[in-house]
């Protein structure tokens, strides 16, 4: 049964049972971000420390910065999401940006669960 | 009314405003194809009663300026820089102005310290309803003609109505008094427009080639630089009487250093306001001024100043974007042709 945790910048990250995080952003975020246009992935076998601003998303009139949730390696990136952004507007939750080894394979507990998440979220409301 | 109808606000120029309701996107293809609604009622509406005393600091001719026509000037500095662009109409024997919001207060203390006698309205609301159809939902200005201006009606509110917009597209412009602007917004949703917000409004004016004051012009850029040499009247060319004549006459004769160009980009990636402009693989030849997804062309462009022999329509560029040159070419302007009620 996998695991999804979040971040403070509106990520969800969803521990697989082979230990790899599958990192995409939330609906909150995407909703936030407006129409999505564009996103810049990171390439495999990158290393990428926790907070360090690995991806980029741009809707129609801004840019923002995708953070590595924690620190590990870039295993592989969802392509189709290059070819069609607009699935993040469409569905937040399935539309996965990378995926990453995480050097401390404990570290997701540093992470929000999701009744953390939803306090969050009603706390910017 | 805006919260109701689903926008997400942002503060402009001292104002809370809406940036969407629906989404950038639809509005703007909404825009193209039938009608938006923009609430633009913090850009500063304003009048002058004497034309003459206002013509010395503007570069239009603004004293031949018929009853009931509007005219789009500038207000330059002795530089030839520029202090703001507006909508000047001669209804009722005077000036009605239409200033930028981040503008205003400026334009106003310029021209009083020239001696210009200005009454300030900005208290007024202003609606901009753009797009193919406007004319059907507005159908008590639909006898005026691209740039007219008149005073009217619209279900018992006394309107200032203007053919003209920011858009590229067929529209108007209607100032009323702010306790009836809800009213009148209420009424041309009811009639088919679709609320559209400042996001949509920056895509729709930079696919239209439109500056924005700020970005794409400001007091240190020429007009000249700004390809507005159009808006300085022939007449006041050549009396050079204005505020800034002598030094534009002097880039007239050498040509502007830079100049501003339409640009469009070759992948999906938008170069944002900063970003610089190289020949490609070489040196840096201009800067980004404003850059979007262009929702129309499904592409993105921008707007930006470029060294003058550069400038020319097909010539290859490449903008720096995260430290990473993307290809783009020069194109010509407007990157969506204008589609208005002449």
């Amino acid at each position: 049964m996998p695991q999804i945790y979040f971040t403070a910048d509106h990520e969800w990250v969803e521990i697989g049972e082979d230990g790899l995080a599958t990192v995409g952003i939330t609906d909150h975020a995407q909703n936030a971000l407006g129409d999505i246009v564009f996103v810049e992935l990171p390439e495999p076998g990158r290393s990428v420390a926790k907070g360090e601003a690995c991806a980029v998303v741009e809707s129609v009139k801004a840019a923002s910065d995708l953070y590595a949730p924690l620190t590990g390696t870039i295993t592989e990136q969802n392509s189709a999401l290059t070819e069609d952004p607009g699935q993040i507007n469409q569905s937040a939750a399935t539309a996965w940006f990378f995926r990453m080894r995480l050097a401390d394979a404990g570290a997701f507990a540093e992470l929000m669960d999701q009744a953390a998440y939803d306090a969050l979220l009603a706390s910017l409301a | 009314m805006h919260r109701a109808l689903g926008a997400r606000m942002v503060e402009f120029a001292g104002y809370e405003m809406p940036l969407q309701y629906a989404g950038i996107i639809a509005e703007h293809l909404a825009c193209r194809s039938g009608a938006a609604l923009f609430d633009v009622s913090h850009m500063g509406q304003a009048v002058v009663r004497d034309a003459a005393s206002l013509e010395p600091l503007v570069t239009g001719d603004i004293t031949g300026l018929p009853a009931g026509r509007q005219r789009y000037t500038l207000l330059t500095n002795a530089a030839g820089g520029i202090i703001d662009d507006l909508m000047v109409a001669n209804l009722d024997g005077g000036c009605q102005l239409v200033l930028n919001a981040g503008r205003k207060v400026v334009d106003v203390a310029h021209m009083r310290a020239h001696g210009v006698t200005v009454e300030t309205l900005f208290e007024r609301a202003l609606l901009a309803l753009q797009g193919p159809r406007a004319a059907q939902m507005l159908p008590e200005a639909a006898a005026l003609k691209f740039m007219d201006a008149a005073e009217l009606s619209v279900a018992g509110t006394a309107c200032v109505v203007t053919r003209s917009g920011y858009t590229g597209e067929d529209g108007f412009e209607i100032g009323c008094a702010a306790d009836a602007a809800e009213a009148l917004a209420r009424l041309l949703l009811a009639r088919g427009a679709t609320p559209a917000g400042l996001g949509a409004r920056d895509s729709l004016r930079l696919e239209a080639g439109l500056c924005l004051y700020g970005n794409d012009i400001d007091e240190n850029t020429s007009v000249l630089a700004a390809n507005l040499g159009w808006a300085i009247a022939r007449r006041r060319a050549e009396v050079g009487d204005f505020l800034g004549a002598a030094a534009l006459r002097e880039v007239r004769q050498h040509g502007p250093v830079e100049r501003l160009v339409g640009i469009r980009l070759s992948g999906r990636a938008p170069a944002r306001a900063g970003a610089e402009i190289h020949v490609p693989g070489g040196e840096r030849v201009g800067r980004v001024t404003s850059g979007c997804f262009a929702p129309s062309l499904n592409a993105p462009i921008a707007l930006g100043y470029i060294r003058a022999d550069c400038a020319a329509p097909g010539t290859l560029v490449a903008l720096i974007v995260r430290d990473k040159p993307l290809d783009g070419v020069i194109s010509p302007l407007p990157f969506i042709p204008h589609h208005y009620a002449r």
